[in-house]
């Protein structure tokens, strides 16, 4: 048992030999965030009437979904045998649309734990996320969570972990996050088997920016892994991608609270503030080096995340366009997964076309617009990224299927990905169903055990990526678990459905869609837009239309009554609020030519009926 | 009145109103309404303000209620003399309820005694009562005649058995007939109320109420479609399945219906809901409260208005009394519209009325909105021709609408 460290090693002037720098890496809900409070807590960092459950889970959107989106570094203080040490951890979110935050993270490491919940084994994203951290050559720490729960099987789940990573069932550690039972042995053993950083202390200064977070009253935190030299406050340092320099203002380290610092040294990780306002001048894995001494060559950075799913959004009142555009932009300078370019729709107005990671993403970034900057928004039915070729050779890309072009169509090429599938062998059958469903080819299926399987699929992108987790979900009772990335594109008979309300064409709600499929659509969407839309003044037809040919049609019969024909006596008061309740009412709607439609509408017709309200899990 | 008051500003003990009502006051007609807060029993879909004895559990008792009444009225004078609101003989007295008619007719004339006595009785004044059709006798209206009532308004509803059960009316069909000529034998002016929409009510249904009502040959009638009110038994009953819920197209046909019925009757619309057989058979009382003119309202939960400021009285009879016994106003919170609240109130309700919205009394805004009305055949054209907004048939199922169009901002 070691003790809490009674000296922490002071940041700039420790030692790399005793610097840990690790990252927990598991499957969405594993318990990553609650095994770094048990450490948050044994270590000493977060005192014990501060602690609450997911400690690091800071933004509100984070809390209330139970899930972590960013990742977290934290410095925690750790003795064993007398020596004290500095550990860097840091927490990872789980979920498969944040994986380029994990793999940030993997490169700030020298080491990972693999985190498994012991009562449901390995899943899609423990395969993914460990590939990743064996691609940065990390020294892997087994690890099952949970073993508290009456439904964990330890002996089984570490054999299943031993045979994936090569080594021996009992070399698994057996923790509970929730308990806190074999945390202390497992921070020991981070201790004595992670390597130490190594890097030249007399160097220059080379370091990675493994984030770059825009804070309102600090402007833009980066967070650097020190790999050679050394940083110090007030010097100026430099971007070796841009050469743009800038004066340390502040460098310091989390633990958990930032805590400024004298410096950062080799193998240390920390946070730098310059200043600067835009998260672009401060790129994630970009190099920062001495501007008096700079380094030579810079580290390996990483591929920007690119974007796979697009939707338009677009503010419900027109006037609020402004406001969007400065919301944009100011998130962008915390999320550099996130692209944007103005666009305009007939039927909407003045929004923007914007790029995200996945669903997730989509609609967490959604969400913050509305809640940080009280926005009402419209976002249309997300879409792939298309690449048209016409009859004259040249090569469109369509994110959006108003610009699909009409006619004189050569070939058209749609994104596809490959997907691991993993799961309890008994739903091979059913998964196999869904998957050819969605146009897969099937790559392969390994047994990881007796009765758990791994089935690989090459799939189109935008059969997966809307309710295809819903569905597999719900068709294997939840156990299947699924992991995807992208795989290159071929080519595929496409069409575009327009819908039509009262004959005008609604770009939000149209969709490129396969041939087999669009008939679907058509019926799908109009039968829920006639549910959605209230009835107006007026007939509304709804109609999906391939070209010239409508597929499916509804109608919304005109409103007949819209009056309160009872005499209130003389409480006028109550009159006129209901009145300014009716105008409230109004103003929750988006005019569609002369058409309200509730903002409701654009947001439900656009979610599969399987996936709605649902937590994207 | 609807049992949920408005949330207001506070109302100062002695009632004296601020000094924008009393402006121009000598010009403006004068009306008074008195609320009776009692029923027999509680009709499933009503949330007026009224009490069971039962629910009142002996507390104020209906004994007492004139004498308290009676004092809100010496109260409401003195208030607006202090208020420097010219004192005025009355055009128009509304007993309404609850049933006014549970009280003995003695009870109701005394009252109106009280308000002569105040304030006095114009020529040709109109005085009404609610009545419910098996609340009066020969007798009791004879007495209210004699005290100087001209009118009265019977809570019809229906002619229908099963319908007048789902309404959980007390009276038989039988009774109305009756009740409408024994009223006019006493010499008074009769009204009928009818709802349709009720669940469970046939289109045949409904042409033989109006049919039924059409045959006592009715001075004023009154069409209401019926309003589910949130927290009544009617509204639980639909909830849990127990009878069917009524849509609004089937309101829409009845309402349709009635028009049809009536004009071939010889009654026309002046409002909304109300239909008259003369200009002169109009609720000049009703018409007062959408034309914006002064009423004071007596009894608990009654609504006043005054020159621009409208108040309230506190809900409970109980209550209502000790404030008054108190020698304080029973008032619960009161508001006074600025320009941009009276003029959308003004827009709202007489866009209700046949006579129509002047188009020169329209804001900008509102202008721009007439030509879509008419393109959308909600107003009539040839009037807005004339420079009046007034709704078509249509336009009046729809006049909701109609009055947020003119209103955009
Ligand atoms: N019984 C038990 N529950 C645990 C344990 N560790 C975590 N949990 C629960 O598992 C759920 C997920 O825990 P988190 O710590 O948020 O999981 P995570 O891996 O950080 O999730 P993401 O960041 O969204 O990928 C929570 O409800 C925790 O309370 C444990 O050791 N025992
Ligand atoms: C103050 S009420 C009561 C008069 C009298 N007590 C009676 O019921 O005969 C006046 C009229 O309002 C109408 N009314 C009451 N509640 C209603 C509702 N929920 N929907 C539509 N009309 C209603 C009835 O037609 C009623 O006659
Ligand atoms: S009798 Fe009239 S006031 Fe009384 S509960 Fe019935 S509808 Fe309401
Ligand atoms: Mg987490």
């Amino acid at each position: 048992m070691s003790p809490m460290a009674r000296t922490a090693p002071v940041p700039a002037a420790t030692d790399p030999a005793i610097i840990r720098n690790f990252c927990i890496i598991a499957h969405i809900d594993h318990g990553k965030s609650t095994l770094a409070d048990r450490m948050l807590q044994l270590t000493g960092v977060v005192e014990q009437r501060d602690m609450k459950a997911q400690y690091l889970d800071r933004m509100d959107i984070e809390r209330e979904r139970g899930i972590t989106i960013k990742s977290q570094a934290v410095r925690l203080p750790w003795e064993l045998d007398g020596v004290s040490y500095a550990l860097n951890m840091i927490d990872t979110p789980g979920h498969v649309d944040f994986t380029y935050e994990v793999s940030r993270s993997l490169a700030a490491c020298e080491g990972a734990i693999l985190l498994v919940d012991a009562a449901q084994g390995i899943e899609a994203q423990t395969l993914a996320n460990l590939y990743l951290a064996m691609e940065n050559d990390l020294t892997i720490i087994p690890v099952l969570n949970k073993i508290d729960l009456p439904a964990a099987q330890p002996e089984k789940y570490a054999a299943e972990l031993a045979n994936l990573i090569g080594g021996k069932p009992e070399d698994v550690l057996l923790v509970s996050g929730k308990t806190g039972v074999g945390v202390e042995a497992l921070l020991d053993k981070i201790v004595s088997d992670l390597p130490a950083p190594v890097g030249d202390a007399s160097a220059p200064a080379r370091a990675m920016i493994f984030d770059s977070v825009y804070d309102t009253y600090r402007g833009v935190v980066t967070y650097v892994r020190v790999v050679d030299g050394h940083l110090s406050p007030r010097e100026r340092i430099q971007m070796m991608s841009t050469r743009a320099s800038h004066e340390l203002l502040e460098i310091g380290v989390s633990s958990p609270e930032p805590t400024p610092s004298k410096g950062l040294g080799v193998g240390e990780v920390g946070y730098l503030i310059t200043g600067v306002k835009d998260v672009r001048q401060s790129k994630v894995g970009d190099t920062v080096t001495n501007l008096a001494k700079p380094a030579s060559s810079s580290l390996s950075g990483y591929a920007d995340p690119k974007p796979m799913v697009f939707s338009g959004l677009y503010p419900l009142d027109g006037a609020d366009y402004p406001v969007l555009r400065d919301a944009l932009e100011k998130l962008m300078l915390n999320d550099a997964a996130l692209v944007y370019e103005p666009e305009t729709s007939a039927a909407l107005g003045f929004g923007f076309r914007v790029g995200f990671l996945g669903l997730l993403h989509l609609e967490i970034t959604r969400e913050r617009l509305e809640r940080e900057y009280n926005l009402s928004l419209i976002s249309t039915a997300p879409n792939v990224e298309y690449e048209v070729t016409l009859e004259d050779k040249s090569v469109v890309h369509v994110t959006n299927p108003s610009e699909y072009p009409a006619g004189k169509i050569a070939e058209v090429r749609e994104p596809m990905v490959s997907a691991t599938i993993l799961a309890p062998n008994e739903f091979v059958g059913t998964i196999m169903e869904l998957c050819q469903g969605r146009r897969g080819v099937m790559g392969g299926m390994d047994y990881l055990s007796e009765d758990r399987v791994e089935i690989r699929y090459r799939l189109p992108l935008a059969e997966i990526v809307f309710d295809f987790f819903d569905m597999l979900k719900s068709r294997t009772r939840g156990y299947a678990s699924l992991d995807w990335k992208a795989d290159g594109d071929q080519v595929a008979d496409l069409v575009k459905v327009d819908i039509m309300l009262q004959g005008e064409q609604v770009d939000a709600f149209s969709a490129i869609t396969h041939r087999d499929k669009a008939y679907a659509y058509g019926v799908m969407m109009t039968g829920k837009l006639r549910e959605l839309i209230p009835r107006q003044q007026f007939e509304v037809p709804i109609q999906a239309a391939i070209g010239a040919r409508i597929i499916a049609r509804e109608n919304i019969r005109a409103i007949r009554k819209d009056v309160l024909a009872k005499c209130y006596g003389g409480d006028i008061t109550r009159k006129r609020k209901l009145l300014e309740k009716q105008k409230e009412g109004k103003k929750r709607m988006k005019m569609v030519g002369r058409v309200e439609v509730p903002q409701e509408a654009f947001i439900a017709a656009l979610s599969s009926d399987e996936s709605k309200d649902k937590a994207r899990k | 009145m609807p049992s949920a008051l408005p949330l207001g500003d506070p109302a100062p003990s002695d009632g004296v109103l601020p000094s924008s009502a009393a402006a121009g006051s000598s010009n403006r007609d004068f009306g008074l309404y008195v609320h009776i807060p009692f029923c027999a029993v509680r009709c499933g879909y009503c949330d007026f303000n009224t009490y069971t004895a039962a629910e009142l559990g002996g507390g104020a008792s209906q004994a007492n209620y004139a004498p308290t009444v009676q004092r809100e009225l010496e109260f409401a004078a003195g208030a607006l003399d202090r208020s420097g609101v010219t004192g005025r003989p009355l055009d128009t007295v509304f007993f309404g309820g609850g049933t006014p008619t549970l009280l003995p007719s003695g009870d109701l004339a005394r009252v109106l005694t009280t308000a002569r006595t105040l304030w006095g009785l114009r020529p040709g004044a109109e005085v009404t009562t609610e009545a419910n059709p098996d609340s009066v006798t020969p007798a009791s209206l004879e007495e209210l005649a004699a005290a100087g009532f001209t009118r009265v308004s019977f809570g019809m509803q229906s002619a229908v058995p099963h319908v007048l059960a789902v309404l959980d009316r007390t009276h038989s069909p039988e009774r109305v007939p009756l009740a409408v000529q024994w009223a006019r034998e006493a010499g008074l002016k009769v009204s009928l109320d009818l709802i349709y929409g009720t669940p469970g009510e046939k289109l045949q249904d409904w042409s033989a109420s109006l049919d039924a009502a059409l045959s006592l040959e009715p001075d004023h009638l009154s069409a209401y479609a019926l309003i589910i009110e949130e927290g009544t038994a009617l509204a639980r009953r639909i909830r849990r399945g127990q009878v069917p819920a009524v849509d609004d197209d089937d309101h829409a046909d009845k309402y349709e219906l009635a028009e049809c019925a009536l004009q071939a009757a010889g009654m026309s619309w002046y409002e909304v809901s109300n239909w008259a057989r003369t200009d002169e058979d109009r609720c000049r009382h009703n018409l007062a409260y959408w034309k914006g003119h002064d009423w004071w309202g007596a009894g608990p939960g009654a609504h006043s208005h005054v020159g621009g400021t409208r108040w309230w009285n506190v809900k409970h009879p109980t209550a209502y009394a000790q404030r008054l016994e108190a020698g304080e106003s029973p008032a619960a919170g009161r508001e006074t519209l600025d320009d941009g609240a009276r003029y959308v109130e003004d827009v709202l309700l007489r866009t209700r009325l046949a006579e129509g919205y002047p188009t020169a009394d329209l804001n900008p805004a509102g202008r721009n909105a007439v030509a879509g009305l008419i393109a959308d055949g909600l107003i009539e054209p040839r009037e807005a021709f004339r420079g009046v907004v007034r709704l078509s048939n249509r336009g009046r199922l729809l006049a909701d609408a109609v009055v947020r169009r003119l209103l955009p901002d």
